[in-house]
């Protein structure tokens, strides 16, 4: 048995026998050429035939993986047609070499430049280069490329880097994984084969040499792993964990387009956060009911000045078009303690979670706040826009934040600008003194949402990048959970809604507890949407109930993980 | 004719958005340039545009020259907007 170690980059486990792809055979001399025209029309007819061949790849991918992946391929074809690159392959056959020659010798040249370059995703771009221009080759040599279409039985692929269009033309019915040698975590063979979900390995470096063709062989893609010759014990270890693991994925994939909902038929909202507009496809491929936390904070990241507000009407627009209906929250601003703008100098703070950030920041910085606020009243009118403000300790600070809000809507309908009518404002709940008095708040706001990784660090009092004392970061402390209990009730009391978009809200222990106190929507990363899900629909509700009292009634977070651990994970 | 361009699409001028670009000059007969950081290559040239590896928030020149030169830069402006490639300066 041999055991090779990769980069894992797309999970799940595959058994079956290794195909080793060989490269084609695309040798070529050097050979003087009389007849320059000729020659050229044989460069163009391979190009011609390369081009068809692509675009079948294209078209395929399309209907397999839609527009927005299959760019890929389309990027192949301007490669392939690239007038400067046509250009320069013209020129060395007009000085009398052979087209092989020509396409080699400036294709090559494009290879080193893009290798030569800082940037590792320029360098990945490499493999995209040789895949166009191998295809043209192996048209003026007339070797034919391996066509993997030809394959009849389960097979994991292994060579030692794996091509878009290879990738793409792998049948999935027959191809259980795949093993390269080289590639890193961004390469598009790597994006496809996560969309694909097959199973991978990348970066073994040794595998085409140590894994010979025909051979049983396991693919771990959670792990990095490869074995080569498994023993027959590890074959059953391992056929055992995939077993289980295709019996929870067809599960979890069931839930994807069901409403969220208990066993005893209690609903509730089941949103994804994202930080970046290009996260919404991953949100709504999940089947979420909406966007329960938009961090518009990145839009100010990592760049030299502040975001126009064109820019952030685009990008509020773009999500907002794309949830198509579905309820999107937006946070305001949330700068300061760690996260840091560096073009605002804002100066350091000796305790800056504690300090001048989020809210209290927009409300001193008003031009900065009114920028993003008419950026979004803009783009409501293109979908389901909620607003939300971050770290509101007292009633001031919300009311304040809302007659801004106000003033911009009432400006931007003065000027005829369009504005939706049913934006409903919101605040987060992270400082002990707003959760105390949420029914207060909730007189004022039209829903309330727990941010509960800042409302666990301000009640324990915990710097929460402190690792001295991150043992007191604690989900399930009865202070916190008192908290909770008093939002929920607090909100409920004056008929409005309570979300949560910390942490906990995905934490399978803790959704026991926040659906039997009532939560209406839990708001968590995309991949533990389904998982969630089907959590929640196996759990009855109304049975809660007095498991609540018990639990209410512990003194320590231990001793409530180990409740929920006993009690509620087992019975339900 | 030209038009000047900040890029605020956060992977800047990579795979995806030169394709958008170069997919939106393609059937204009007129010729384009793109500019940055003094050099200039052909718009209609995907490995020209990403040689120049452009990155987020520089500012580009796009310079065209044709009969049909003012709506091909039209159009560019369009898909920078429209795809948040980038903002017109």
């Amino acid at each position: 048995m041999l055991e090779l170690k990769g980069i894992p980059v797309s999970n799940g486990i595959a058994i079956a026998k290794a195909y080793c792809l060989s490269e084609p055979e695309l040798s070529f001399k050097k050979i003087e050429i009389q007849d320059v025209n000729h020659e050229k029309i044989r460069f163009h007819q391979a190009v011609l035939k390369a081009k068809t061949e692509l675009e079948e790849i294209h078209n395929k991918a399309k209907l397999k993986l839609g527009d927005e992946k299959a760019t890929i391929f389309q990027a192949h074809l301007f490669v392939l047609e690239d007038p400067e690159m046509l250009r320069m392959i013209e020129n060395r056959i007009a000085e009398g070499v052979n087209a092989e020659y020509a396409l080699d010798e400036v294709s090559t040249m494009f290879i080193k430049m893009f290798e030569g370059m800082e940037n590792d995703y320029m360098k990945e771009r490499v493999a995209d280069i040789r895949d166009v221009t191998n295809r043209i080759m192996a048209k003026l040599l007339n070797v034919t490329i391996p066509d993997y279409r030809q394959l009849d039985e389960d097979v994991i692929i292994v060579a030692e880097d794996l091509t878009p269009s290879m990738t793409m033309q792998l049948d999935k019915k027959f191809v259980k994984g795949f093993v390269t040698d080289i590639g890193g975590r961004t390469s598009h063979s790597v994006i496809l084969a996560r969309t694909m979900e097959i199973p991978a390995v990348v970066g073994t470096k040794i595998a085409t040499k140590e894994i010979i063709h025909g051979t049983s062989i396991i693919v771990d893609g959670a792990k990095g792993v490869v074995i080569v010759n498994a023993s027959v014990e590890d074959i059953a270890t391992y056929q055992l964990a995939q077993q289980a693991n295709n019996k929870k994925r067809k599960k979890l994939e069931s839930f994807k387009d069901r409403p969220s909902v208990s066993a005893d038929g209690h609903h509730v909202e089941m949103s994804v956060n994202i930080g970046k507009p290009a996260d919404v496809e991953a949100a709504l491929s999940t089947g979420a009911d909406g966007i329960g936390l938009f961090r518009t904070e990145f839009l100010y990241m990592d760049r030299e000045t502040l975001p126009t507000e064109e820019e952030q009407f685009h990008a509020y627009k773009y999500v907002l078009e794309t949830m198509n209906g579905k309820p999107t929250i937006v946070r305001t601003l949330d700068i300061g303690g760690d996260k840091e703008l560096t073009y605002l100098k804002l100066g350091k703070e000796l305790n800056p979670f504690l300090g001048f950030r989020a809210i209290r920041l927009c409300l001193d910085h008003h031009e900065l706040f009114r920028v993003q606020l008419r950026a979004l009243l803009r783009a409501s009118v293109y979908g389901n826009l909620k607003i939300m403000f971050p770290m509101i300790a007292t009633l001031e600070e919300f009311r304040q934040a809302k007659a801004l809000l106000e003033e911009e809507r009432r400006n931007l309908v003065k000027n005829r600008i369009k504005v939706s009518d049913t934006i409903e404002i919101g605040m987060m709940v992270e400082i002990p003194s707003a959760a105390m008095i949420a029914d207060l708040f909730a007189e004022e706001a039209d829903f309330l949402s727990i941010g509960t990784n800042d409302l666990i660090q301000y009640t324990l009092a915990a710097d929460r990048m402190n690792e001295k004392v991150s043992y007191l970061y604690q989900p399930y402390h009865p202070a916190i959970l008192r908290l909770i209990k008093t939002v929920i009730d607090g909100a409920h009391k004056k008929g409005k809604w309570v979300g949560m978009c910390g942490e906990m809200a995905g934490d399978e222990m803790a959704i026991p507890i926040l659906l039997a106190l009532g939560l209406d929507e839990f708001s968590m990363s995309a991949s533990s949407i389904l998982h969630t899900r089907a959590q929640i629909a196996e759990i009855n509700k109304e049975q809660l109930g007095p498991h609540l009292d018990e639990i209410f009634k512990l003194t320590t977070a231990d001793e409530v993980s180990q409740y929920v651990k006993k009690f509620l994970l087992k019975n339900n | 004719m030209k038009k000047q361009f900040t890029i605020t699409t956060t992977e800047g001028l990579h795979a995806r958005p030169s394709t958008l670009l170069v997919q939106a000059v393609i059937p204009y007969t007129s010729e384009v340039q793109l500019s940055y950081n003094g050099r200039t290559v052909n718009l209609k040239s995907i490995m020209g545009v990403m040689s120049l590896g452009v990155p987020s928030g520089s500012t580009i020149t796009i310079s065209s020259d044709g009969a049909d030169a003012e709506k091909l830069l039209e159009k560019v402006a369009t898909v920078m907007t429209t795809e948040g490639i980038g903002l017109e300066c």
